[in-house]
């Protein structure tokens, strides 16, 4: 295969790529940051309700907010370099450690939320094209605009209402059952049962946007010519569809997948919030609220490098996807 | 000789339009047969519907009859499973544009492969075995370093190439090529050309070449069927076309086309052309060819003539046939 040899090398153009875009991103949000006003003595001081300008004095002390903006960038990102990625008084203890908490639980909800929107939009998307115009494609359509107009929160509590309170066979919320010491198959079986609701509530709004992706481009290529050279062949109509169609339909699919991953990522704080998952998007709005800025700017560095190497890993796909774009 | 295919009462409707009309004609074993005529006069249309392949919306009637080792099967008649069996199998088609009539997605030796897949019960090895021979046999250089190539890498030619072998891989008995040259630049045409015509030879299949070149066609066409609005309105050798055309359709095409000498011919007078555009296709009395015919009477707008038998082995649907070739010639003689 002429497109596997550059593999490594493609990898390494994308890391080169990654550092100046990881730099510019700290330091915007930094900057970003500092400009929102109130800082974390603010918050802390306004919860303790009894403050002097002494005390404040000295929390901004100890926590290096009495610098000027410049030198606690420099300080950052002295820090950042040996990976510390400062501490938080929120939360009293080290931001790493405290989003290696988090980070988990949230790449494991996005990522079954958004295979299973993959592979149930992949699936509707070609049942509605091989049956353009009639009635499986006209009820799929109905169904699919109505998870892309749902809100998902929404979705969220519906679901919680029908499988957890009425039939009573799925937990409402949490990530696991607490004080359980499962292990193997059963840990994993009761981790799954918790997931599927915020999953599914996440997951039908992009299963909407994959079926229409799908079907859209399906149909297009349905009307090439290399269809009809296949089907000259004597090709079975499985075949045509799934090797000819549909392989070609991946393309634009995964370019949208891609781009998703990084707006769930950021964007689940409301289905976290309504199946108390603890994931990253409610840390984030959690830190906001209390101006833990370091909370805030690490989760900003680490989710601008998980979608830096995810979008990595599309372009990589998209190589071997799509022989053109991978030989220049 | 029995025919590999005959077409009989082919006709082709999308809606009140009848883009092919009542058109017969049959392929003998090895022959090369030329179909020839303007743009929507529906011989890309008439080499479809031969593979069974027309749009969803298209109705069709009459039959066309392939040979099979099992006995002549109506394409238009099966099933589809059983139309598939003889797609790629019995009957093959080359399309006209290389470019795009490859998936982009799949490596040249993949998208060969598959037509054995399909028909033949080989295992993986001995498929790449005879995909291997195969682009020997079109020629592609270099098979065992290209079987792995994705059309992109390609140029034109070799992918036409690519589409010939993928064509011949079942070895046909009837090879269909529509228009398989025109996009290619003329050397390479005529490289192609010459393959189909090894290729007839050599695996014993009937080339149908659908084009619009007249050069084309007296180079090496066995016998030619003129089209004009879905009507098959002359049929004959290319020397019987070439020196004494039946139809003003013919005559017409024949005194448009730019010959050898045209820098002679062209440099004072202008190309000769047949006035008006193609007939709509729609059911009109008459003949469809009446309002650009120089030679047309009160009969022809009347009734249609059916083709009928002319000096012979010749077809031709006109009521004056050969009547433009004579007062030609009767011009000729007096000047």
């Amino acid at each position: 295969m002429a497109h596997s040899k550059s593999v490594p090398r493609q990898i390494w153009r994308i890391v080169i790529h990654a550092i100046p875009t990881v730099l510019g991103i700290v330091v915007l949000n930094f900057l970003l940051l500092k400009l929102a006003p109130g800082d974390a003595a603010d918050v802390i001081a306004a919860e303790a309700g009894s403050a002097t300008e002494e005390t404040m004095a000295a929390l901004r002390r100890s926590m290096g907010l009495d610098l000027s903006v410049l030198e606690q960038l420099k300080t950052y990102l002295l820090n950042l370099v040996q990976l510390d990625l400062g501490h938080s008084p929120r939360y009293a203890m080290p931001v790493l450690d405290l989003i290696m908490q988090r980070l988990p639980g949230t790449l494991l909800l996005m990522g079954t939320a958004l295979g299973v929107a993959i592979l149930l939009g992949i699936a509707l998307g070609a049942i509605m094209s091989s049956f353009a115009g009639r009635i499986p494609d006209r009820v799929l359509s109905i169904l699919s605009l109505l998870f892309y107009s749902i809100p998902g929160f929404w979705i969220g509590l519906m679901l919680i209402l029908l499988f957890s309170v009425k039939l009573g066979w799925l937990p409402s919320g949490g990530s696991g059952t607490i004080g359980s010491s499962l292990t193997g198959w059963d840990a994993l079986i009761d981790k799954a049962r918790y997931m599927i609701l915020p999953a599914l509530s996440l997951a039908l709004f992009y299963v909407a946007i994959y079926a229409r992706l799908t079907r859209a481009a399906m149909l297009e290529i349905r009307n090439q010519d290399y269809v009809r050279t296949a089907r000259a062949k004597g090709l079975s109509p499985l075949r045509i569809t799934l090797s000819h169609i549909l392989r070609n339909a991946l393309i634009p699919v995964t370019t949208m997948a891609g781009m998703h991953f990084g707006n769930m990522l950021g964007g689940a704080v409301v289905v976290e919030t309504v199946f108390s998952w603890p994931g990253l998007g409610r840390l984030a709005f959690e830190a906001v609220m209390a101006r833990d800025f370091n909370v805030l700017l690490g989760i900003l560095l680490l989710s601008s490098l998980v979608v830096i190497v995810v979008n990595g890993l599309i372009d990589l796909l998209q190589a071997r996807l799509d022989p053109r774009i991978g030989a220049k | 000789m029995t025919a590999v295919l005959s077409v009989e009462d082919l006709s082709v409707h999308f809606g009140p339009a009848r883009p092919v009309d009542r058109v017969s004609f049959h392929v003998n074993p090895r022959e090369t047969l030329a179909i020839v005529g303007e743009s929507g006069s529906g011989k890309s249309l008439t080499a479809l519907s031969m593979m069974g392949l027309l749009p969803r919306n298209a109705k069709v009637s009459g039959r066309v009859l392939i040979q099979t080792p099992q006995g002549p099967a109506d394409m238009l008649g099966l099933p589809e499973k059983r139309r598939r069996l003889l797609r790629g199998k019995q009957i093959a088609m080359v399309f006209q544009e290389p470019m795009t009539s490859l998936n982009p997605v799949h490596s040249i030796g993949h998208q060969i492969e598959e037509v054995l897949i399909a028909h033949e019960n080989l295992d993986r090895a001995a498929r790449r075995t005879r995909v291997l021979e195969l682009m020997n046999l079109v020629r592609i250089p270099d098979a065992a370093r290209r079987i792995d190539d994705y059309p992109h890498q390609l140029s034109g030619g070799m992918r036409q190439r690519v589409m010939i072998a993928m064509a011949v891989a079942c070895r046909p008995r009837i090879l269909i090529a529509d228009e398989a040259t025109t996009a290619l630049d003329v050397t390479i045409q005529a490289q192609i050309l010459q393959l189909l015509d090894n290729l007839r030879r050599e695996l014993d299949v009937a080339v149908v070449l659908i084009t619009h070149d007249l050069g084309v066609v007296s180079q090496w066409a066995d016998r030619v069927v003129v089209m004009y609005a879905g009507l098959h309105v002359e049929q004959a050798t290319p020397a019987q076309l070439f020196g004494d055309p039946l139809h003003p359709y013919s005559y017409g095409l024949l005194r448009a086309s730019p010959r050898s000498d045209a820098g002679l011919t062209y440099r004072d007078a202008p190309l000769a052309e047949i006035p008006g555009s193609i007939a709509s296709a729609r059911g009109e009395v008459g003949c469809p060819f009446r309002p650009r015919c120089p030679a047309a009477r009160e009969v022809c707008g009347t009734v249609q003539p059916p083709p009928i038998q002319h000096r012979g082995d010749r077809l031709v649907a006109c009521h004056f046939p050969g009547i433009l070739t004579q007062e030609e010639r009767h011009v000729a003689a007096y000047a």
